[in-house]
């Protein structure tokens, strides 16, 4: 992109303005991102326990953390709830763009429709979504009442299902923004592509899926990264709508560094739960921001 | 919103030189007391405090000491105290006291000769350390009661129980007339307190001194465990349809008689009387589960973070003998349900369920409470245990005592 | 990799690109619209039972079904939640922590838009080396979860003495606000022509100078979308809101969580809705109003990579 910066030999003195404006940048990246990990993952080799101490105790942390079922379980839970939430985000966000964006009338409004509980806060969605799931009144007990006695729809208070519960509460709260950023990505392709393939007497979800798609990935990118972070962090919704129950079967990291940090007031346990998420979202992300963010630079 | 952004600068204006307004001193006070009949308690102590002529600024946080601990210590730490702040005394805030974040209070106790009036003796220990006294004990909770409906055994058509045996024997009349045995609620405090009490009635005083005193693994693994494992399966068996999270929902659901029974601290008696029920008549309550008639002394009390505002440090010491104050004692344990800890106030106002406590501690018959033998990180992994074992009907009761001991074994 | 190049001013046209509209009534448009109402349906129906229990009585509630309107519309609820739900001994509802939230989220805002506008601009622009690198940490920094940061913040915030202050809770939400945001701008700034840049240039202007006078002026949509994006994050914020704060500043998510979970007696349902819908109601307002503005920013923002 631009080309005219990078060629020219690079001084200190270069592009001043551009550093100096970019010191709360390098500040943040530094001092909190990389400053605040690393003092995280030095912590997690101590026994901490209410504040931060220098005790240390090798990888004491660690053996516990991984003989721990809670942590067993919230890992399981965060892979069964990235995998599903990933894929019907954007396999839902990608079909309701897609039917957006068919010249329909009141488009506006379906979108605002779709968009909306975006602006509410997981807090909020986690109570709405508890209370609609909750056996005594909510769909279950609906759906009895009109005469199905039988029907069972209970995910909350199932240690089985209960993460699809909270599946389907995530799902509501976030397919509209995947829905817009879709719909974004859409309106970018040009419609000379549409024509050629319609001259050419392509079926449209061919078009889709070999032509259109390969053509958003950029969208895809961005879309990627917000339902990734989204996914790692999930900790609000768990706890608004299940606390993590019944029992320990909805429980996810983000929700075990808590605990052990705060509630139980070891911090070392806390810091070594949350050392080995930071270490997998690096394993992940690194060398994919690397290649994505870092290659333009040098092409 | 009146004080708001003007407080806030106040307030770092503070930390550079000290003011000294010579009005009244406003203290604020945090603590996670908000369900009704907390909440109508501590309304007492900001009576009390308001009449001294300072002013007490609630800082109430919901959802429990969960929520409200970590924002607590964040505070002391970050430098910015409040006046003062509820913990659980006992090992909660040993480490913010050897930091030296917390206001030694051993001159205002030997004024006022807390050694003297605080009984039992165990609460003022433990809110010692190297011969000094850092917090105010305020009340004294016992965990071991068993609260009963008597509406809903009337309307199952059994006796109301008289102990935990007959308790579980009427288990299947209840279900029958479509009412929950037992509320155990889904928090996992909850469910990690039962099994407490059904340990000292079950095996008794001296196995739970040993378990959670000597922290010993083999007694943990032993029979006598093997038959509390036994009684809890009884218990989540009986629990296995009580769909409520929060404890006072799980009383309400007792008070309501849509549940006949609910093993909680004293604190649930607050809520009957809030909701207007007499002991005896509306309710049953059986501590010890009627078993053994033994109860723990753990309770609340107020830590003072070290200020360097002295109007303030004046308003902290008005505030501790304030809590302190036999009238307020009343008041507020009269509606907290808790026992006041002096011994030498006047309860006539008690109703039942309190008097029973109040001869039970009389006969010295008392444990330490949880908090005051564990640390919180052991606490965490019991409850961590016991949400699963209640909630989840395929984890053995075999399995669940294997891996009781193991947290017991590496218990501190 | 064939650029699918957006133009910003193409995108404020948004037109929709796709196949032409065909007969009213065809089987394919009953299909089309058939489902996006059954999809809207279940998108409004969370919304609908929200509103429709706020307005019922508490013994209505306990004896009727959720999806039922109210037979009684009560405003009592929304009176309560607003100004007398008690949270220990302080019983004046949310109605305390509205303008705190307000006075939070205005400066965090600006500043956390201001500070990452600017870097996205310096990264599109005037890249210099090591540039990326502190953009890629950002990135990453997008998947640490808050809760980690919290004592490392602490100390910060200690050290710099703005622990406890309105400020140093600005300062983190522009933090992490900046991830995102960076991105977002990064991209838009990005598919600006390259031409503009040039010219300016040559004209002898400088960073701030094109920042302001030709940056700034055509980057409305993106704004927008920042805009959108951060209202929302930080007036839901109820973790950094509850920690970096005193009572007395507290925002209003911290009042609805402790109205909604101080539970007196009953749980009243219908209090806790209407101060949900009333927490909720300044970002609702926000999307509702901005909604397609949002759509075209996100456009220009997000397409590019």
């Amino acid at each position: 992109m631009s080309e005219t910066d990078t060629k020219r030999p690079s001084q200190l003195f270069r592009n001043l303005s551009a550093k100096i404006a970019s010191v709360p940048m390098i500040l943040t990246a530094v001092f909190v991102f990389v400053g605040g990990t690393a003092w995280t993952i030095f912590y997690s080799f101590t026994n901490s326990k209410l504040l931060p101490r220098l005790n240390f105790v090798g990888i004491d942390q660690y053996e516990r953390l991984w003989a721990a079922p809670r942590w067993q379980v919230a890992i399981e839970n965060l892979a069964i709830y990235g995998v599903f939430s990933l894929v019907f985000s954007l396999v839902i966000g990608f079909l309701l763009a897609a039917m957006l964006d068919q010249k329909i009338r009141f488009e506006d409004t379906f979108r605002t429709i779709f968009l909306y509980p975006f602006a509410l806060s997981f807090i909020v969605t986690g109570l709405v979504w508890q209370w609609l799931l909750n056996p005594d009144f909510g769909v279950q007990a609906v759906v009895r009442s009109l005469g199905w006695t039988g029907f069972d729809f209970n995910p909350l208070y199932n240690a089985q299902i209960v993460i699809y519960g909270i599946l389907i509460a995530a799902l509501w709260q976030g397919t509209g923004l995947i829905m817009c950023l879709m719909l974004a990505g859409l309106r970018g392709i040009d419609e000379d592509i549409w024509k050629a393939a319609r001259v050419d007497g392509i079926p449209t979800w061919k078009t889709y899926l070999f032509i259109i798609i390969p053509m958003m990935r950029p969208v895809f990118i961005t879309t990627l990264v917000i339902i990734a972070a989204g996914i790692v962090k999930v900790y609000d919704l768990v706890v608004a709508q299940t606390s993590g129950g019944p029992g320990i079967a909805s429980e996810v990291p983000a929700k075990y560094v808590y605990d052990y940090m705060f509630h139980a007031q070891n911090l070392g346990q806390g810091f070594a739960a949350s050392t080995m998420m930071l270490v997998t979202v690096i394993i992940v992300v690194v060398p994919w921001a690397y290649l994505e963010f870092g290659r333009r630079q040098r092409g | 919103m009146r004080f708001g952004f003007s407080r806030a600068v106040l307030a770092a204006s503070v930390a550079f030189c000290v003011t000294a307004p010579a009005s009244a001193t406003d203290l604020e006070v945090t603590h996670w007391w908000t369900s009704g009949g907390e909440a109508a308690a501590v309304g007492e102590f900001a009576k009390a405090f308001d009449a001294t002529g300072n002013k007490w600024v609630d800082g109430a946080i919901a959802g429990s000491g969960g929520t409200a601990r970590p924002i607590m210590i964040s505070r002391i730490t970050g430098g910015d105290p409040m006046g003062a702040t509820q913990f659980n005394h006992g090992r909660q805030a040993e480490e913010l006291v050897e930091a030296g974040l917390m206001r030694d209070l051993t001159d205002l106790a030997t004024k006022e000769g807390w050694k003297d009036i605080i009984k039992p003796a165990s609460l003022l220990d433990s809110c010692t350390l190297d011969g000094k006294i850092y917090c105010v004990p305020v009340n004294i909770h016992s965990w071991q009661w068993l609260w009963l409906s008597n509406a809903a055994f009337e309307k199952a058509g059994v006796a109301v129980p008289k102990n935990w045996d007959e308790f579980v024997a009427a288990g299947p009349a209840l279900e029958k007339a479509g009412i929950v045995p037992l509320a155990v609620g889904g928090q996992p405090w909850q469910s990690a307190g039962a099994f407490d009490v059904l340990m000292v009635a079950i095996a008794g005083k001296d196995v739970f001194m040993k378990v959670f005193g000597d922290k010993d693994e083999t007694v943990a693994a032993g029979p006598e465990i093997a038959k509390v494992f036994k009684a809890a399966d009884d218990a989540r068996k009986m629990s296995k349809n009580t769909n409520v999270q929060d404890w006072n929902q799980a009383t309400n659901l007792v008070i309501t008689g849509k549940a006949a029974g609910q093993i909680m601290g004293d604190w649930a008696q607050g809520e009957f009387q809030v909701a207007g029920q007499v002991a005896g008549k509306d309710y049953t309550c059986l501590p010890g589960l009627g078993v053994n008639e033994i109860i723990s002394t753990g309770g609340d009390a107020f830590y003072f973070p070290l200020l360097k505002d002295e109007e303030k440090a004046k308003a902290q010491e008005a505030l501790a003998s304030t809590l302190l104050d036999p009238k307020t004692q009343v008041a507020f344990n009269l509606k907290k349900g808790s026992l006041p800890v002096r011994g030498d106030v006047d309860l006539n106002a008690a109703n039942d369920c309190m008097k029973k406590g109040l001869d039970i501690l009389a006969k010295g018959n008392v444990i330490p409470g949880t908090d005051q033998l564990m640390s919180q990180d052991t606490q965490k992994q019991k409850e961590d245990l016991f949400s699963e074992f209640f909630s989840n009907q395929g984890l053995t009761p075999e399995d669940a005592q294997k891996r009781f001991a193991e947290i017991i074994a590496s218990a501190d | 990799m064939a650029d699918t190049t957006l133009d910003p001013s193409a995108i404020a046209a948004s037109e929709p690109y796709g196949p032409r509209p065909r007969a009213v009534f065809s089987p394919r448009n009953i299909f089309l619209y058939g489902t996006l109402i059954v999809v809207a349906v279940y998108y409004l129906l969370p919304l609908y039972v929200m509103v429709v229990t706020s307005l019922k009585g508490m013994p209505e509630i306990r004896l009727g079904n959720i999806f039922s309107p109210p037979m009684e519309i009560t405003f009592e609820p929304w009176v309560k939640a607003w100004a007398t739900a008690c949270t220990g001994l302080n019983c004046d509802g949310l109605s305390r922590g509205f303008w705190n939230s307000v006075r939070i989220t205005v400066p965090s805002v600006i500043l956390s838009i201001a500070i990452a506008s600017v870097n996205g601009y310096a990264l599109a622009n005037w890249r210099f080396k090591g540039a990326d690198i502190f953009f890629t940490i950002l990135i990453v920094g997008a998947f640490i979860p808050y809760q980690v940061m919290i004592y490392p913040i602490v100390i910060m915030l200690r050290e710099i003495g703005l622990y406890g202050n309105l400020w140093g809770l600005v300062i983190v939400h522009s933090i992490f606000g900046m991830p995102i945001l960076t991105l977002l701008f990064r991209n838009y700034f990005t598919s600006v022509p390259e031409e503009l840049f040039k010219a300016a240039r040559v004209d002898g202007a400088g960073f701030w100078a094109i920042y302001l006078k030709i940056m700034l002026p055509m980057s409305l949509p993106i704004f927008v979308v920042a805009i959108i994006l951060q209202v929302t994050g930080i007036w839901n914020d109820f973790l950094f809101g509850v920690v970096y704060t005193r009572p007395d500043t507290y925002p209003m998510t911290v009042q609805l969580n402790n109205i909604v979970n101080s539970v007196q007696g009953v749980k009243e349902y219908n209090v806790n809705m209407a101060a949900t819908i009333l927490t909720g109601l300044v970002p609702l307002i926000v999307y509702f109003v901005s909604g397609k503005l949002f759509v075209r920013g996100i456009a220009a923002g997000a397409v590019k990579g």
